[in-house]
């Protein structure tokens, strides 16, 4: 007498199963124990073990295809026994849950539930709903915007695309997380346009240039010594950031790499180098360029840098005067900082940050302690364009300069 | 004290415009007077849209006897008289330029007989000696047929458009210069009739602003019916024989010259602003190639004073002119329209068999201005309608954008190709998406199936493909 197989619970949560594999073929003899097949759970891929004897007759559901558990896998009988009438039943069995609404009731409340958790993204109390056109929700949903914090300027306030592209993002309100501070009332300022190309240099620069930094600390009591000895046969003395220009031109000079620019699919390498000061302004921050410093003098540095200075105070710097730098340098150590890092002026490839200059005890080569006068370099370089070792060297040249300003001349 | 107007609004002009200005004004609660100096409708109605419209019909009619002949049944074809096909086209002219009065009697808009000139930005002199003043001017004055040089138009041997309409009687043969919309409609109409047509164009093909892909079809379908088409082509100059016949001189893109003698010529290159002698020097208002220069809502530089339709520097189409017209007015009533419209929302259609409509991108454009974009087509033989009914030539033709699928353009060549652009204009206009036309139902057996098909196509499913 022929008798269904059927899918039996193989762990304690399953309710659904996998045929995997079939390890028996129709019509192959199967004993009580033997593996019929592989099922595929919710945990682990389990063997079926048969429980009934006979030969398979029939199988009801192919490797791949899943089965519930209670469903007819298979039918196991004699030898040549007609299933006919087993198969017919089987059958009408299947159909009747297809059209069995109450069996998917649980189906089609999830997906209810599904639909509900993507109109919950509108974040909206129930009822209400957004009205926006398909164009603006699929650019709303690309973009990450909330339509329920934007207003429709279409028909009837409907949401079009140009609400979603000229959307920008709200400054979070302090109505909607009510901190209450005691003290001063905050304040709103305006972004000027200087600020706001700063802001957008900076970040463009930042976010795209992969920023690296070396860091050393030089000797400067030579340097000062010849500054020293220079500006007593001067009526105006070279300031400290002349003499770093200066350097700085001769150290580029030997490794060219550095004075350039990332253009994407081409490097540009500057034929003429052009060194920027960071400025410090009331409203913001410029960078005067000293022009093709490879062949000035120091005196002839000097007096351009001057010159740049004191217009830059006076924010009467045309755009050819501070702008298109090809390396930059920024000194804080007026302000007593002892090190920093700065971010990469574009076009240039690398900025070097200058520290305080500071007499510091140094541990000498004979194990002698010594009084020295340090300043501390960080050269950020654009990785795109400077790599570390080409850095290094760069760097460490500029030390060897700024401690022996006579290789200046080499 | 405020100044007493005759009117709130006063019209130049009661082409599709102008009328439609006025009527929109009168709705909204505005005193209104249009001035006309000739049948209300402008070229629309009476020299332009519509008479053609009555012409191709009877063409299509014409041409479509062979079917019966696939019945069996045998047509005499000797009484053909083409003068009742062109009082036919002036019976429809009329009843609707009737229709224009009628309308604008019924929204109370006074319609002032003459020739307006604007004297000052508040007054217009109409005739010799009738002056009108009012609050606001719209100038909706139109244009008429290009000229080019050689081709002087006389409307006996060398016709423009508005001859061309006007003919009683057909020619033998004829060469059309201009392959825009105008000389193809001109081109499918006088060959159904049985003229032989030669159309020449100077660019490198018909219809040089539809889609290619479209226009491949469409020329292709208009020289298997014998119709000669010579593009990259120019018309350099003519001479009148004894025999009332001309001989054209033609020059082809390597500069080879050689002659074709027809019985008349259609001159139909574009056309021309009417914006001389209507007193715009009166109002310091200089005119850009002809154009007037207007701002969003269509305002001129000079306060109360608008100008719309054919006279302004956008899509020289009747709807173009009466959407401008609508803008202008509800500016004028003190609404917020929608300003400017939006060139990629202009619909544009073409009348011949197979006709062609479409809107937004084609393929070169966007090429040529680096929008990118992807496409999807189905062609009219996939929509079981097309075949029952003998029109399966066409195309469904879909641009939209990689990432939003925002419809970006949209091209349709085959038969009610004017008719069926617009659900997907509604679309473009709605901004729903490609999916949004692919899963609605649409009835079957139609033509519309097929830009169902398309927008499918576009989401990667479409089925009779």
């Amino acid at each position: 007498m022929a008798e269904q197989v059927l899918m039996i619970a193989l762990s304690p949560t399953m309710e659904m199963g996998t045929i995997s594999k079939w390890e028996k073929k129709e019509g192959d003899r199967v004993e009580s124990g033997e593996v019929l097949c592989q099922v595929e759970t919710d945990k682990a891929v389990m063997d079926y073990e048969s429980i009934q004897e006979g030969v398979l007759l029939k199988i009801l559901v192919n490797e791949g295809e899943q089965a519930s558990i209670g469903t007819p896998i298979a039918i196991i009988g004699e030898e040549g026994e007609d299933i006919g009438e087993l198969l017919v039943s089987i059958k009408a069995d299947d159909d009747n849950q297809k059209i069995s609404y109450d069996d998917h009731k649980e189906e089609i409340q999830s997906r209810d539930m599904q639909k509900e958790v993507v109109s919950d993204m509108n974040s909206l109390p129930k009822g209400d709903r957004i009205i926006a056109s398909p164009l603006a929700r699929r650019l709303a949903e690309q973009r990450g915007i909330d339509l329920a914090t934007i207003k429709g300027s279409g028909p009837r306030g409907r949401i079009i695309k140009r609400d979603i592209v000229s959307y920008t993002e709200p400054v979070p309100s302090t109505a909607r997380h009510k901190i209450i501070r005691p003290g001063a009332k905050d304040q709103i300022i305006p972004v000027s346009p200087k600020r706001a190309i700063i802001a957008q240099r900076l970040a463009e620069s930042k976010f795209s240039a992969p920023h690296y930094y070396l860091r050393l600390k030089v000797r400067t009591d030579d340097f000062m010594k010849a500054r020293k000895s220079l500006n007593q046969t001067l009526e105006q003395g070279v300031s400290v950031n002349a003499f770093l220009i200066k350097f700085v031109a001769e150290a580029i000079k030997r490794h060219p790499i550095i004075n350039s620019t990332w253009q994407n699919d081409t490097i540009l390498r500057h034929g003429s180098i052009d060194i920027g000061l960071a400025v410090a302004q009331t409203d913001g921050l410029i960078t005067p360029v000293v022009r093709d410093c490879g062949s000035k003098g120091i005196i002839e540095i000097e007096s351009d840098l001057k010159e740049l200075i004191s217009k830059a105070l006076d924010n009467k710097l045309t755009p050819e005067e501070y702008s298109g730098a090809t390396f930059t340098i920024s000194n804080l150590g007026s302000f007593g900082i002892e090190e920093f890092t700065a971010i990469i002026n574009p076009p240039a490839s690398a900025i070097l940050a200058v520290g305080k200059m500071e007499p510091q005890p140094v541990v000498t080569n004979g194990n002698n302690i010594e009084v020295q006068t340090l300043m501390t370099l960080t050269l950020s370089c654009d990785h795109r364009v400077i790599d570390g070792a080409v850095g290094a060297a760069f760097l460490k040249d500029l030390k060897d300069i700024i401690e022996n300003p006579i290789k200046a001349l080499y | 004290m405020e100044v007493k107007y005759d009117y709130d609004l006063l019209v130049i002009g009661s082409g599709p415009g102008g009328y439609v200005a006025a009527i929109r004004a009168s709705q909204l609660g505005l005193k209104t007077a249009v001035i006309e100096k000739d049948k209300p409708g402008g070229v629309c109605l009476n020299v332009g849209c519509i008479p053609s419209k009555a012409l191709i019909n009877q063409a299509e009619v014409f041409r479509n006897s062979r079917i019966l002949e696939d019945m069996g049944i045998k047509l005499d074809k000797t009484d053909f008289d083409y003068s009742k096909v062109f009082k036919k086209s002036r019976k429809a002219a009329n009843t609707l330029a009737r229709g224009i009065e009628y309308l604008l009697k019924k929204n109370n808009i006074d319609l002032i007989k003459g020739k307006g000139f604007i004297e000052s930005p508040n007054q217009v002199l109409v005739g010799d000696d009738k002056r009108f003043t009012a609050k606001n001017i719209i100038i909706a004055t139109g244009s008429r047929p290009r000229e080019i040089p050689g081709f002087a138009i006389d409307e006996d041997t060398v016709l423009s458009s508005t001859g061309a309409l006007m003919l009683e009687k057909l020619p033998k043969d004829i060469i059309i210069l201009g392959a825009g919309a105008i000389g193809i409609e001109f081109a499918h109409i006088l060959n159904a009739f049985g003229v032989e047509v030669h159309v020449v164009e100077i660019m490198d093909s018909i219809l040089p602003f539809e889609d290619r892909e479209i226009t491949a079809i469409l020329q292709k379908s208009l020289k298997k019916r014998g119709i000669k088409l010579y593009t990259s082509t120019k018309a350099v100059s003519m001479d009148k024989m004894d025999n009332n016949r001309v001989s054209v001189t033609l020059e082809d893109s390597k500069g080879d010259r050689f002659e074709k003698e027809v019985e008349k010529v259609l001159v139909a290159v574009g056309r021309t602003p009417n914006t001389e002698g209507i007193g715009l020097e009166n109002l310091g208002i200089e005119t850009d190639r002809g154009f007037v220069p207007v701002g969003d809502y269509y305002q001129t530089k000079v306060q109360g004073v608008f100008a719309i339709g054919d006279i302004v520097n956008s899509p020289l189409l009747a709807h173009v002119a009466s959407k401008e017209g609508e803008i202008a007015v509800e500016f004028i009533a003190g609404l917020n329209p929608e300003p400017r419209i939006d060139i990629n929302t202009i619909p544009s259609a073409v009348y011949c068999e197979p006709q062609i409509a479409s809107f937004g991108y084609t393929e070169e454009k966007a090429k040529a201005e680096g929008v990118s974009y992807k496409k999807a087509v189905f062609p009219y033989r996939g929509a079981g309608k097309s075949v029952a009914i003998e029109k399966s030539e066409g195309m469904v033709k879909l641009l939209y954008h990689p990432s939003t699928s925002e419809i970006l353009g949209a091209h349709i060549v085959g038969a009610e190709a004017t008719e069926l652009i617009h659900e997907l204009l509604l679309a473009k206009w709605g901004e729903l998406l490609p999916e949004d036309i692919a899963t609605m139902i649409h009835a079957h057996p139609t033509l519309a199936e097929a830009v169902m098909e398309a927008a499918r196509s576009a989401e990667g499913w479409a089925i009779h493909f």
